[in-house]
């Protein structure tokens, strides 16, 4: 028996998801084996081991250069069937979220997706996820025998759990695949919005994209990455990849600092789980306080400089 | 082109969260319900205007009990020109998506249109499960869907970017921001809607692969610890030594 992983690749390296959905395997797997399913090539292969990978299986077909859904819903597929494995494990990043749901309807697997934790095996299969955008969990029940979790990014503890994994070669039939990728853009920014564990975020209180320049300077020196409301985004002050919330991104960095933002139920929904919020408002009856962990009523034109000034004068950006 | 559109009832944005009997059931009491955010504002939308672009119909699918019907009207005083409700009331997304995959196949549609989630299961499940039951391409978490003939030029969101890619029909599709703009219904949609068909098909079989047990809510928030707005560089020292997360 063992439990599969999909180690998903960005620009040709194991992404920092993919060690949390191995990390999350080998913490449940009980002596079970950690097969991962790697599809290409990655330069860092070797860190799956660091986090409890036992064996990775590498798919070099060509029809996988572009992401291909479908087709490794299929390898998957084969790889459970031939390492015995009747677990499969994705991050429920934009990878898993394509293709563990494929993964289900062809294997007729029960699929939780988001998990925060780890399973509970005390009666039966219970995994625990967030839903109402993370107003609340759910202690969902898998009696499917294909059991398949997507865990949510940045929600469970990562812990090294170092193996030194062999790597096969694994070819399966495919089938094909009718998209054809034609480009990628990808953002210029240098931290993206989902993995960033600091998070700057403001909204209409700063009045116009020109003053942006303070939440900017505040995030480079914290090492953050920036966020806006949805206002924001939709009058084109910032782009729309920043609009967090619930019908934007939705985030979990450990601090969240939201500047000129009223903290409307539909913005907490994107930002309610990072595990820090820092709220500065000039409204002390501004609903986002009663999120906050820590607030400061005051002026963002006057707050936000000092504070660059006081991380500069700490050297943080540094760290 | 013959376009299929699922839409799903949730509770409004601004619902209070609360559960009921033994906090194995969402508690319904004075909760508004709309029409999930993506499936209408974006995939509903923009199978509207391939339509009025290209001719063929828009045909909104829910699977769901009677009570759906309010919502399901909506999306017709929207634009659609007929619904189908599903009656059942499924227990999981494997078992929805069976039910509309098997719709789907006796009825030939050139593509099913998705949001990429629901707002209160947030699964991102069922759109994938009715690709792969119906064995089409499927392409998630889309921003941009152009139609010319039978072929598709779509964005999709991808991990750090954007990815453009071609389909020919059929496929399956979840829509994400960027799709189309909300379309608010005016007083002859309105009319309109009530007068148009909305079938109810009996369910078909469907499994049951997960099942909630119970719901929790998270731990309440302590109180938030203000800092004074003339020294605003003590919050970072909390960050720092209290916090210790910078
Ligand atoms: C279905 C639906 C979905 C939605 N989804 C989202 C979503 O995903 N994300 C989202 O963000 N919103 C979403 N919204 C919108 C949401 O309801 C709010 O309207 C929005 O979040 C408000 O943005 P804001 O806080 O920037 O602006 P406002 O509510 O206008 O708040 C501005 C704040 O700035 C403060 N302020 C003013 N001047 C200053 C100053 N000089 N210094 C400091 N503070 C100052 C004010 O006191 C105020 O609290 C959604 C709404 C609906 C109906
Ligand atoms: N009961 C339902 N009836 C029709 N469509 C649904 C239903 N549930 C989910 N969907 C569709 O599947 C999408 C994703 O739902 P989910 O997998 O629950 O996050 C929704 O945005 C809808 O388009």
């Amino acid at each position: 028996m063992s439990i599969l992983v999909y180690a998903n690749t960005q620009n040709n390296k194991i992404h920092k998801s993919a060690h949390e959905a191995i990390s999350y395997a080998s913490r449940f797997a009980d002596g079970e084996e950690v097969v991962a399913l790697l599809a290409g090539e990655a330069e860092d292969i070797e860190s799956l081991g660091q986090y409890g990978a036992d064996k990775i299986l590498q798919l070099k077909d060509a029809k996988l250069k572009d992401f291909q859904p479908t087709l490794i819903a299929r390898a998957l597929k084969a790889a459970a069937e031939a390492e015995g494995a009747k677990v499969v494990v994705f991050s429920h990043d934009l990878s898993g979220k394509s293709v563990a749901p494929l993964l289900a309807g062809i294997t007729n697997g029960g699929l939780v997706s988001g998990a925060v934790e780890l399973p509970n095996t005390d009666d039966g299969f219970v995994v625990k996820k967030a839903v109402f955008s993370g107003k609340a969990f759910a202690n969902t029940k898998i009696n499917a025998e294909m059991k398949i979790i997507s865990v949510m990014p940045n929600s469970v503890e990562k812990i090294e759990n170092q193996k030194s994994p062999a790597v096969e070669e694994f070819t399966a039939d495919l089938g094909d695949s009718r998209l054809v990728v034609k480009g990628q853009q990808m953002e210029s920014a240098d931290l993206p919005l989902t993995e960033a564990d600091k998070v700057v975020s403001a909204g209409r209180g700063l009045k116009g994209p020109e003053n942006w320049g303070i939440i900017e300077e505040l995030a480079k020196e914290l090492g953050a990455a920036t966020a806006c409301s949805r206002p924001v985004s939709d009058m084109d002050w910032r782009p729309h990849h920043e609009h967090v919330g619930q019908t934007g991104v939705a985030i979990r960095p450990n601090l969240y600092i939201a500047v000129g933002i009223s903290g409307a139920i539909q913005h907490l929904a994107g930002v309610n789980q990072s595990k820090v919020i820092v709220v500065i408002n000039t409204d002390p009856e501004a609903p986002f306080f009663k999120s906050a962990d820590y607030g400061i009523v005051g002026d963002a034109f006057e707050v936000v400089p000092k504070l660059i000034e006081k991380a500069k004068s700490m050297n943080l950006s540094a760290d | 082109m013959k376009i299929l559109v699922c839409i799903s009832k949730v509770p409004d944005t601004t619902a209070k969260i609360a559960f009921t009997d033994n906090n194995t059931q969402f508690d319904t009491n004075g909760v508004q319900f709309i029409i999930n955010p993506y499936d209408e504002w974006y995939a509903l939308v923009r199978g509207l205007e391939i339509k009025e672009a290209q001719g063929g119909s828009v045909t909104v699918i829910n699977v769901g009990g009677a009570d759906n019907d309010p919502t399901i009207r909506k999306a017709l005083a929207i634009g659609a020109d007929e619904a189908v409700r599903i009656d059942h009331n499924p227990k999981d997304a494997l078992a929805t998506a069976q039910q509309i995959a098997n719709y789907a196949k006796e009825n030939d549609f050139d593509m099913v249109l998705c949001g990429k989630e629901t707002i209160d299961y947030n699964g991102s499940q069922v759109p994938g499960m009715i690709a792969a039951l119906l064995d089409q391409p499927y392409v998630s978490n889309a921003s941009k869907l152009d139609m010319e003939g039978n072929k598709a030029t779509i964005q999709r969101d991808i991990q750090g970017g954007k990815e453009s890619l071609e389909v020919e029909t059929p496929f399956v599709l979840s829509a994400a921001k960027g799709m189309a703009e909300a379309r608010i219904p005016n007083m002859r949609g309105i009319m309109a809607a009530r007068t148009k068909p909305l079938n109810v098909v009996e369910a078909s079989d469907s499994s049951n692969q997960t099942e909630v047990v119970s719901y929790e809510l998270p731990p309440e928030k302590g109180d938030c610890k203000y800092v004074e707005a003339d020294n605003p560089g003590e919050l970072l020292e909390l960050l720092r030594n209290e916090a210790k997360i910078i």
